[in-house]
């Protein structure tokens, strides 16, 4: 495992043992002089003081605007956006953000992308809903400095105090001799300015704000997106190029053991047929190696390896086999595992209880099939890797590829397209690598390998599958008094670490922990589950079969108490309080600082009564209609969700109408928070309703969209309502947005249902289930 | 050897006759605003005009488009001013942006037949354009909108 890679995953997984470089980013973020200065002791203490936020991450936080910002002679402003673009709008919401506190006209700005280069940007690791999270005070200061160097240079011109001066649309004015001199104008001068230290910087304040917070701004990418000229990462032509596709294990941790390519060469197109090495697994983020058949065009390519014949050693996982496995995963849930939690004394709180309830949930394996399915393009020599492509986390590629083809990291070039999709497939760089092996093996012929769709869903990095148990005891008044959840799911470390075979502290706290009723005795377990094929980051990860489980097993908690499912979830969330994390072993929480972002439990009530109340809880509805309630924190967001279906003859489900209300904190840009919920309802009910990968023989047996499929317009909701809790202000720590909106709905779908017909849904997807 | 036009220009393609139309577009003409989504007719992501009809083009070989009128997203207006494509931005429609080249050539298609669609028209015309970002109520809202549009 190469050093950035190690760091990425420190980040992810948060045990972070803070490497130096990211101590030094840390203190200078606005002033190297600074961390040069420090003596050792000081440096000592500061090492030590745990870091968080965008700062902890690798390549920290950078907010010098002459990184970022170019200003030409016409006045024209271009803004680097150094982060990932995949539909989350992070392009444009940066613009918004950055253009008004320089007082720019949005207008007037262009947003080009950065290429990988974190030692220059900071942290590019578009994941974990985080760009705007950690990034909001960094571009406000880049645009307020930009704003003052443009204020110095037109003082400076005038011979007057800067105070007398004020940037203003675009424009320097001197309100007192009515002079104005336009930001092309001062540009040059503008920029061999110092740039003011952060502290001195002047802020606006947020009545002052034109674009932030402003809904309904249009995306910088909608002509090019509209009109087809937007280049995702499958659309890079690079001159004298190849296309690549390749035949690869079909079990993980399989290899090649015998191949015959003489059909496949025989295609008109096809140039060559190249072995990839295997890589030993667990693999990390490294190619699984194979047979690559390289050809003239796509269809060569793929018709050549249509007639590859292969014989495959299928190695350690051959026998894994999902109808099984399910049944592993429940017996390991009715026994102990490791405690990760424990408050007061669960059993002897179960025991004297007046009533028991206990329900078991299974969710499966999914893919995060993005639209674009992983592709990249690489020309290699000797001398330089260049990567063309969708990628969430560009700096993986660099320093993969500098350590494999031992170029020094500046030799290694990753220039990263739109992405079309992501969902946490594209945080891992494979596919890059194999374009890269590829090109190094056409000697230096630039190539482009494509996934096609079934590579995606049965050569990809898979949604965890889990078992969770849940059993309470209640009191004779139906109020819980007692907790015990053991969740039991293959561990995304184990694609790293040999072994590993339980959660993570960073799946473990997404929403099996960090439980927040006010529930006197509490135990949460984690039995052993030991992984049989890839595993990776799908929006929202862990929190999807935690929220499913706690949130329905709550409205059984209301069903067997005869309660309505929503006063009793605000019963079990209790009395508003914040929750010590120390009191839940949240021992993680997103990188961020508990301090400053402590379960709010008056936060979560907020969304629920604000999604009741929008929905119209306790309405009348027709018959065969019902109204399910879901509320969970995660990513530092809180989220809730009210469903209603309606289930017809033979079970046909059908869901009219879906409320969501979030508390994200100060919000940036409302349209796309909104977009973001729209498609975390729809992607949730997907997953709810049909999204499956199973395993038989230690192969996915789903290939395309007949068979994992996704939900399309005429089953996605004709009312999507969504509710954004106001802001207090913008001072506020960020909460993410990409992926809160996903977990709490496919709880509210099934205790909608339940509802409905009486029939609680504890397996995922529904799928027949109501036939 | 067959012949046909994408977007008003000749095209003639020597090669093999069973290629996709998706991969002469893409590899062969440079015309990359039309996308791979499943290489299988699934997903629409791919769809493009053949005389004025959506087709899936990953489907299409071109060897059987003797004499056809191929319109792609890049051939859809001159100017991104197609209804739809206005109704698009005005609606803020695209998340990724990926599927939407399908999403508007099929939506176009749609009202150039039924210029008034109702609800169900919608669903059953783009029930084969799939979107994983989940855009779906604005792809709706922006058909209406486009609609509307057209009619005044």
């Amino acid at each position: 495992m190469n050093a950035h890679l190690a760091n990425d995953i420190a980040n992810e997984i948060a045990n972070l043992s803070l490497s130096r470089r990211g101590f030094l980013r840390g203190l200078a973020a606005g002033s190297f002089v600074l961390a040069t200065g420090i003596g050792p002791a000081r440096a000592q203490e500061a090492k030590e003081a745990k870091k968080y936020a965008g700062e902890a991450m690798s390549g920290g936080l950078r907010d010098d605007p002459r990184i970022f910002l170019t200003i030409e002679d016409d006045g024209t402003v271009s803004l680097l956006c150094h982060r990932a673009e995949m539909g989350q709008g992070v392009r444009t919401s940066w613009a918004m953000v950055v253009a008004d506190e320089l007082e720019a006209e949005l207008a007037r700005v262009v947003v080009a992308q950065a290429p990988g280069d974190e030692a220059r940007y900071g942290n590019q690791n578009t994941d974990g809903s985080r760009s705007m999270r950690h990034h909001f005070q960094a571009l406000r200061r880049i645009g307020a400095a930009a704003r003052r160097m443009l204020e110095e240079e037109a003082a400076a011109r005038w011979n007057v105090p800067v105070a007398q001066v004020r940037g203003e649309r675009h424009e320097v004015v001197h309100a007192a001799s009515g002079r104005r001199l336009g930001f092309g104008a001062l540009a040059r001068g503008a920029a061999q300015r110092p740039v003011p230290a952060a502290d001195a910087l002047v802020f606006k304040t947020p009545a002052q704000f034109r674009y932030i917070g402003r809904d309904g701004i249009g995306l910088v990418d909608n002509l090019d997106i509209t009109t087809g000229k937007a280049v995702y990462g499958a659309d890079a032509r690079i001159e004298g190029m190849a296309y690549a596709v390749v035949a690869r294990p079909p079990v993980y941790g399989g290899k090649l053991k015998r191949y015959d390519a003489s059909r496949a060469v025989r295609v008109p197109g096809v140039l060559q047929v190249v072995v990839i090495d295997p890589t030993p697994i667990p693999s990390a983020f490294q190619p699984l190696g194979g047979v690559a058949v390289i050809a003239e065009n796509t269809y060569a390519a793929i018709k050549g390896r249509s007639l590859l014949d292969i014989e495959w050693d299928d190695g350690p996982n051959a026998g894994y086999d999902s109808a099984r496995y399910r049944e592993t995963l429940e017996a390991a849930a009715g026994q102990p595992g490791k405690v990760v939690r424990n408050n007061g004394d669960a059993d002897a709180a179960m025991a004297r209880a007046a009533r028991r309830v206990d329900a078991t949930y299974y969710i499966p394996h999914l893919a995060q099939a993005p639209m674009e399915p992983p592709t990249a393009t690489a020309r290699v020599t000797a001398e330089l890797c260049e990567v063309w492509c969708s990628v969430q986390a560009p700096e993986a590629i660099r320093s993969d590829l500098s350590k494999r083809f031992k170029l020094p990291l500046d030799k290694v070039v990753v220039h990263p397209l739109l992405l079309g999709g992501g969902f946490g497939r594209k945080s891992k760089p494979d596919f890059a690598s194999e374009a890269a092996i590829l090109s190094r093996a056409m000697n230096g012929r630039p190539v482009k390998l494509m996934f096609t769709r079934e590579d995606d869903l049965q050569n990809g990095f898979l949604h965890t599958v889990s078992v969770e148990r849940l059993q309470a005891g209640l009191d004779a008044q139906g109020r819980a008094q007692a907790w015990l959840h053991r969740t039991v799911a293959p561990t995304i470390q184990s694609i790293f670490m040999p072994g590993a075979k339980q959660e993570g502290a960073f799946e473990l706290a997404m929403g099996a922990v960090d439980m927040p009723f006010a529930i006197p005795d509490v135990r949460v377990e984690n039995p052993a589950a030991e992984a049989h094929t890839r595993l990776g980051w799908f929006r929202s990860v862990s929190n999807i079969p935690h929220a499913f489980a706690v949130q329905s097993f709550a409205a059984e908690l209301a069903a067997a108490a005869g309660r309505d499912p929503r006063d009793y979830l605000l019963e079990l969330l209790g009395p508003d309080r914040v929750i010590d994390p120390a009191s839940m072993s949240d021992a993680w929480l997103y990188g961020e600082d508990p301090k400053r972002y402590a379960y709010d439990t008056a936060r979560l009530r907020g969304v629920i009564e604000r999604v009741a109340q929008e929905a119209g809880w306790g309405r009348s509805l027709p018959p065969g209609h019902g109204l399910g309630i879901a509320a969970h924190r995660s990513f530092v967001t809180y989220a809730a969700v009210v469903v209603e279906v309606a289930v017809g003859a033979r079970g046909k489900l059908t869901i009219p109408r879906v409320d969501i209300a979030l508390d994200c904190g100060a919000v940036i840009n409302p349209d796309r928070v909104r977009a973001q919920l729209e498609g975390a309802v729809i992607q949730g009910i997907s997953l709810a309703t049909v999204g499956e990968i199973s395993f038989k023989a230690g192969r996915v047996e789903q290939s395309n969209f007949h068979n994992y499929p996704v939900t399309r317009i005429g089953a996605a909701p004709k009312q999507i309502h969504t509710h954004l809790v106001t802001p207090t202000g913008f001072d506020a720590p960020l909460g993410g947005v990409g992926e809160p909106g996903l977990p709490p709905v496919a709880p509210a779908l099934a205790n909608a249902i339940f509802a409905a017909t009486g029939k609680r849904i504890r397996r995922l997807p529904i799928g027949d289930q109501l036939a | 050897m067959t012949t046909f036009t994408v977007n008003g220009s000749a095209h003639r393609h020597d090669g093999d006759p069973e290629m996709p139309l998706l991969w002469y577009l893409r590899d062969l003409a440079g015309l990359t605003g039309t996308k791979y989504g499943c290489g299988a007719g699934l997903c629409g992501t791919c769809t493009v005009l053949v005389d004025g009809q959506a087709a899936r083009a990953c489907l299409l070989p071109v060897g059987q488009l003797g004499g056809r009128a191929i319109t792609t997203i890049e051939g859809l207006s001159a100017d991104g001013m197609h209804p739809v494509q206005v109704a698009w931005r005005e609606l803020n429609v695209a998340q990724c942006g990926y599927c939407q080249a399908g999403q508007i050539m099929q939506a176009a298609a749609l009202l150039a037949k039924t210029p008034r669609p109702s609800d169900a028209d919608i669903d059953a015309a783009m029930s084969g354009n799939l979107c994983r970002c989940g855009t779906y109520p604005r792809i709706r809202a922006a058909i209406l909108r486009a609609a509307e549009g057209a009619k005044s």
